[in-house]
C-alpha cells in the first residue's frame, strides 16, 4: 500500500485484505451468512497495520506509529502463543536469558525486530530493577 | 452534637456524609505539589537522556527508564524544557496559539515540568486548554452497561437503549469473571441493535481481554492500567514493557486500546513514596503515550473520592484530562465512578468536562441504575438520564447523550433481547424466554427481572471461551432469525476491524460506520466562531426532550365563556361616597375568565365584594384598559374610589391593596402570589380593603408562603400576562362596570 490515506476504509476499499488474504469486498453477510468466513477474514493484516502507523506517523504521533509497527510484527504470532509471551513480560515470571531467548525467537521465527528489540530492553531493565524471576 | 439548629441541619446534608482531609504528602495525600516532588530536569547526550527531574541515568527506575527512551519527544525536549512553564501555561489558555504548537512543546516536557506548568492555572483556564488540545473535534460519551443478575437479555436491552441514546462506546464487566464471554456477547448485540457502530469492550482480566477481543466479541479494550510508581506498577502485576506489548497485542488483532491511569491510585495501593498525585499521574501519561496507546481513561477513575477528600481534588481532576491531552492522548474523562454524595458537588465536578468537552466525557456514564452497575457507581446514572439532557438543552453543550422517546426505547429494546435470544438459541446456550424477553423490554433494572439459572449459563460461557465459535456465529444466528440489519452491522465491526481505521487517536463511528478520528476530524478550536459547535441539526436534537411543550395551549384553562354578568356602563368617574373601587385588567371576565389558579373571575369578585359588604360598605367595579401592570390598575382604581382605597386585580389573579397618593409601585398590600390564593383569601383582602377605607388599621391578610410557585408556573404567568397586554387599549379611559350579583350574607 503506498502513500496510505485515511480512512482507508473509504480510500482503499478495493484493495484491502484480511490476515487470512480475503478482499474486504468478499466479506460480506451473504459470505457469513453461508458460513464461508473464518475469523482470520476478520483480522488486520500486517501490511494495513503499517499502512496506519504511517498515517500515525505522519500526523505526529510517534509512539503510535511505532506500536502499530510492533503490531503489524505481532500479527504473525498465533493467538495461544501471543498470550504466552505476555505472561513472560510480566514482572517476576522471566530470566534474563528466557527474555533474550524471546526476543531471539520474535526476530528469527517471526520476524519482530522492533518488538524483539524492545524485549531486549525490557531484560536490561528487569535485570537492574529485579524485576526478572528470582528461582 | 451541635447547639445550633442551623448546624444540625447542614451536618444531615449530603456532602457531610465525605471525608474531607488535610494534606499529607508523606502518605501520597496530597493532590499536586508535594515537597518531594523532584524539580524539572532534563539532560541528553548524544541523543540519550542522562539525566530526568533530578534523576541520574544510574539511578532511573524501570518508569523513569521507558520514559525516558519511549516517552519524550528529545527533538522537541531541549526547546521545551527551556521554555518557561509560565509561558507554556499561557499558551495553553490563548486561543491565539494553535493547538499543534502547544502539543509540540509538551511532547518533550517531563513528568514536572508537566505539573510546573499546570501549577501557574486555574480551573477556567485548564478548561479553556482543554476545549483547545482535546485532539477529537466531536465530543462523545461512553456507558458502563452491567446488571448484578448479569442477565443477558437485559445486557442487551441496556446496550441497545445506550446505542439509541448517543453513546459511542459501551463498556460492561463481570460479577462473575467466568461470565465475561456471554456479556461481551450480549453487549456487542445490543449496541448494533440500538446503534450500528458503537465500539464495545468487557473489562476483564488482561489476558482474557484478549482472549475475548480474539473471537471479534469486542473492538476496544481500556483496562489497560498503568501506575506512577514502580512498586505500586510491579503489585499491578505489570511492567511498562509488558504493558506496552499487551497494547501491541491488542492491536495486532485490530483492537483500538486505551491506557487507564489516574490520580490517587498509587498513594491508595500503599506506594507514592511521598510523591503528589499529579506528578505520578503525570509519569503515567508518559508511560501511556511511549507505550504507543493512543490515548488513556483518567481523572483518578475509581479512586475519585481521595482526591476530593483533598483540597484542590477537583482541580487537579481536570488537570489530569489536561496533560493527557496535551501529549497528544484521547481522554475519557472519569466522571465513572461515584464522586460525591451530594448532587451539588457531582454536577459541579463533571462541568470541568463537561463545558470544555472531551473525547468522551465519560469513561463510563452509568446507563444502568446504580445499584446494577459492576463498576462501583457511576457519577450519573440511568435515573439521571433526564437531568442530563436538560443540562445539554440549558447550555447548548454536546455532552454526547440525545433526548429519546418512550416508544423507541421500548422498541429498540425489545429487539435487542429477541435477537440475544436467537443467538443464544442458535448457539445451544441456555435458552432465553419469551417472559425474560417482555421483562427486559420493559425493566428498569434487575430488579425486574425473573430469576435464571446461572449454572447452566456458567457452563455454557466455559464452553463459548474454549471452542472455536467467534463473532461469526452470532452473525450467522441473526441473519437465520431475520435479524439482518443487526447481522450487518456486527459483521460491519468486524470489516472495519480489517481497515484499522478506528486504531487510530480517539476514534469512533458514527451511525453510518463513518470513522471520526483525531486525523480526519482534528480538533481546530481557536476561540469564539472556531471548533466544535453545537448548531444545527445536532442543536435542535438536544432541544427537543419529549418533556417540552407547546407554549401555545398553555393558557387554554383560564379562558372560557366571557361572563354575562358584566356589562360595561360607561366611562369611569371619580366617586364621593365610602366606597371601596375594585379596578380589574383589561381581559378580566373577558378575554380571560378564571385565574392562574382556576378560580372564576366572577365567584372572585363576588368574594371581594362579601368582603366589602361584611365591612358595611360598597363597592364600585372599574375596567382598566390602558394598562395591564397590576400597581397601575391599583393606583387608578385609588384615583378613582371616593375613600381612595381600591384592590386592583390582574386577570391571572395577582392583587393589590392600594391608597391614593402612595406612589404606584409602593400599596397597602400586595398578594403576588395569585397561584396561592383562595376564595377565602379574596374575601378577606374585601375585607381589609373595606377597613382602610373606614380608617381603620388592619392586620394583614396572611397568604400561603410558596416559592416554588413562580418556578412551576412562570411560562404560565407570562403567558397569562401577554394575553391581558392583548387587550391594552392605551387610549381608551376605565370604564364602569355593573355586576349581576347580590351579596349573600
Amino acid at each position: 500500500m503506498t502513500d496510505p490515506k485515511y480512512p482507508l476504509m473509504e480510500n482503499a476499499a478495493d484493495t484491502l485484505q484480511a490476515a487470512s488474504g480475503r478482499l474486504l469486498s468478499e466479506i460480506t453477510l451473504e459470505a457469513a451468512a453461508n458460513g464461508d468466513l473464518s475469523i482470520t477474514d476478520l483480522r488486520i493484516s500486517a501490511e494495513t497495520l503499517r499502512a496506519q502507523a504511517e498515517i500515525a506517523r505522519e500526523a505526529g504521533y510517534t509512539q503510535l506509529a511505532a506500536n502499530l509497527t510492533r503490531a503489524a510484527e505481532l500479527t504473525a504470532v498465533p493467538n495461544e502463543e501471543l498470550l504466552q509471551m505476555y505472561e513472560m513480560l510480566r514482572p517476576g515470571r522471566s530470566t534474563f536469558e528466557t527474555l533474550v531467548a524471546l526476543a531471539e525467537k520474535l526476530e528469527v521465527v517471526y520476524n519482530a525486530p522492533v518488538t524483539g528489540r524492545m524485549v531486549r530492553e525490557a531484560a536490561e531493565v528487569y535485570r537492574a530493577r529485579g524485576l526478572l524471576r528470582r528461582v | 452534637m451541635t447547639e445550633s439548629r442551623r448546624f444540625a441541619i447542614l451536618a444531615q446534608r449530603d456532602i457531610n456524609k465525605e471525608t474531607f482531609v488535610e494534606p499529607w504528602a508523606e502518605a501520597g495525600l496530597m493532590v499536586t505539589d508535594s515537597p518531594y516532588d523532584p524539580q524539572p530536569s532534563l539532560r541528553l547526550e548524544n541523543g540519550q537522556v542522562v539525566e530526568m527531574d533530578g534523576k541520574q541515568r544510574a539511578d532511573f527506575d524501570a518508569i523513569d527508564w521507558f520514559i525516558a527512551d519511549h516517552g519524550l519527544n528529545l527533538a522537541a525536549a531541549e526547546e521545551a524544557m527551556a521554555t518557561p512553564s509560565l509561558q507554556i501555561a499561557r499558551m495553553l489558555a490563548d486561543i491565539n496559539i494553535p493547538r499543534a504548537d502547544v502539543q509540540r512543546l509538551a511532547s518533550g516536557c517531563t513528568a514536572a515540568k508537566l505539573i510546573e506548568i499546570i501549577r501557574h492555572m486555574n480551573v477556567l483556564e485548564m478548561m479553556m486548554g482543554l476545549a483547545k488540545m482535546r485532539i477529537r473535534r466531536t465530543p462523545a460519551n461512553q456507558a458502563h452497561v452491567t446488571n448484578w443478575r448479569e442477565h443477558p437479555a437485559l445486557l442487551a436491552a441496556d446496550a441497545a437503549e445506550a446505542g439509541l441514546r448517543g453513546f459511542a462506546e459501551v463498556e460492561t464487566t463481570v460479577r462473575v469473571a467466568r461470565f465475561a464471554p456471554l456479556d461481551a456477547l450480549a453487549i456487542l448485540v445490543g449496541t448494533q441493535t440500538g446503534r450500528g457502530g458503537v465500539l464495545t469492550q468487557c473489562a476483564v482480566e488482561e489476558a482474557l481481554g484478549l482472549r475475548l477481543a480474539m473471537k471479534g466479541l469486542t473492538s476496544y479494550a481500556e483496562t489497560l492500567s498503568v501506575y506512577g510508581t514502580e512498586r505500586v506498577f510491579v503489585d499491578g502485576d505489570d511492567t511498562p514493557w509488558s504493558k506496552a506489548f499487551l497494547a501491541s497485542s491488542y492491536a495486532s488483532r485490530g483492537i483500538k486500546v486505551r491506557f487507564t491511569s489516574g490520580t490517587g491510585s498509587e498513594a491508595l495501593m500503599g506506594h507514592a513514596e511521598g510523591c503528589s498525585m499529579l506528578f505520578l499521574e503525570a509519569r503515567c501519561l508518559l508511560v501511556a503515550r511511549g507505550a504507543g496507546s493512543q490515548g488513556v481513561q483518567n481523572g483518578s477513575i475509581s479512586c475519585i473520592a481521595l482526591p476530593e477528600a483533598l483540597p484542590g481534588g477537583v482541580r487537579v481532576v481536570l488537570a489530569e484530562n489536561l496533560l493527557a491531552s496535551m501529549l497528544g492522548l484521547e481522554v475519557a474523562a472519569g466522571n465513572d465512578a461515584l464522586a460525591s454524595h451530594s448532587a451539588i458537588r457531582k454536577t459541579a465536578k463533571l462541568m470541568l468536562q463537561f463545558i470544555p468537552g472531551t473525547d468522551f466525557i465519560f469513561s463510563g456514564y452509568s446507563a444502568v441504575p446504580k445499584r446494577d452497575n459492576l463498576f462501583g457507581g457511576g457519577n450519573f446514572d440511568a435515573e439521571d438520564f433526564d437531568d442530563y439532557n436538560v443540562l445539554q438543552r440549558d447550555m447548548q453543550v454536546d455532552g454526547g447523550l440525545k433526548p429519546v422517546n418512550e416508544q423507541d426505547v421500548l422498541a429498540i429494546r425489545r429487539r435487542a433481547a429477541q435477537a440475544i435470544q436467537a443467538v443464544y438459541a442458535e448457539l445451544g446456550f441456555p435458552a432465553i424466554s419469551d417472559v425474560e424477553i417482555e421483562a427486559a423490554t420493559v425493566a428498569h433494572s434487575s430488579d425486574d427481572m425473573p430469576e435464571r439459572d446461572l449454572v447452566p449459563d456458567m457452563a455454557a460461557a466455559d464452553r463459548f471461551l474454549n471452542s472455536d465459535i467467534t463473532i461469526l456465529a452470532a452473525v450467522q444466528a441473526l441473519q437465520k432469525h431475520g435479524f439482518t440489519d443487526v447481522a450487518k452491522n456486527m459483521l460491519e465491526m468486524g470489516r472495519q476491524r480489517v481497515a484499522g481505521d478506528y486504531l487510530q487517536p480517539s476514534a469512533i463511528f458514527d451511525e453510518n460506520f463513518k470513522v471520526k478520528s483525531a486525523i480526519n476530524d482534528v480538533n481546530d478550536y481557536g476561540g469564539p466562531g472556531t471548533g466544535y459547535r453545537v448548531e444545527g441539526e445536532r442543536w435542535q436534537e438536544i432541544q427537543k426532550i419529549p418533556q417540552m411543550k407547546s407554549p401555545r395551549q398553555f393558557i387554554d384553562a383560564q379562558i372560557g365563556e366571557p361572563s354575562g354578568k358584566l356589562v360595561e356602563i360607561g366611562p369611569a368617574v371619580r366617586g364621593e361616597q365610602q366606597e371601596v373601587v375594585i379596578a380589574v385588567g383589561p381581559a378580566f371576565g373577558k378575554a380571560m375568565t378564571r385565574t392562574i389558579g382556576g378560580l372564576e373571575h366572577e365567584d372572585v369578585l363576588a368574594a371581594m365584594l362579601t368582603g366589602i359588604a361584611l365591612e358595611g360598605l360598597v363597592a364600585r367595579i372599574v375596567k382598566v384598559y390602558h394598562s395591564s401592570d397590576c400597581a397601575a390598575i391599583g393606583h387608578v382604581g385609588a384615583r378613582l374610589s371616593g375613600t381612595g382605597i381600591a384592590i386592583g386585580i390582574q386577570s391571572r389573579g395577582t392583587t393589590v391593596i392600594q391608597k391614593r397618593g402612595l406612589a404606584p409601585l409602593n400599596n397597602l398590600e400586595l398578594f403576588p402570589q395569585s397561584p396561592s390564593l383562595t376564595l377565602e383569601t379574596y374575601e378577606a383582602i374585601g375585607r381589609n380593603a373595606a377597613q382602610y377605607a373606614k380608617g381603620q388599621s388592619s392586620t394583614p391578610v396572611p397568604v400561603k408562603v410558596d416559592n416554588g410557585a413562580r418556578l412551576r408556573l412562570i411560562v404560565k404567568t407570562t403567558l397569562l400576562h401577554r394575553r391581558e397586554t392583548e387587550e391594552v387599549r392605551v387610549d381608551q379611559l376605565p370604564v364602569e362596570l355593573l355586576f349581576d350579583w347580590e351579596p349573600n350574607l
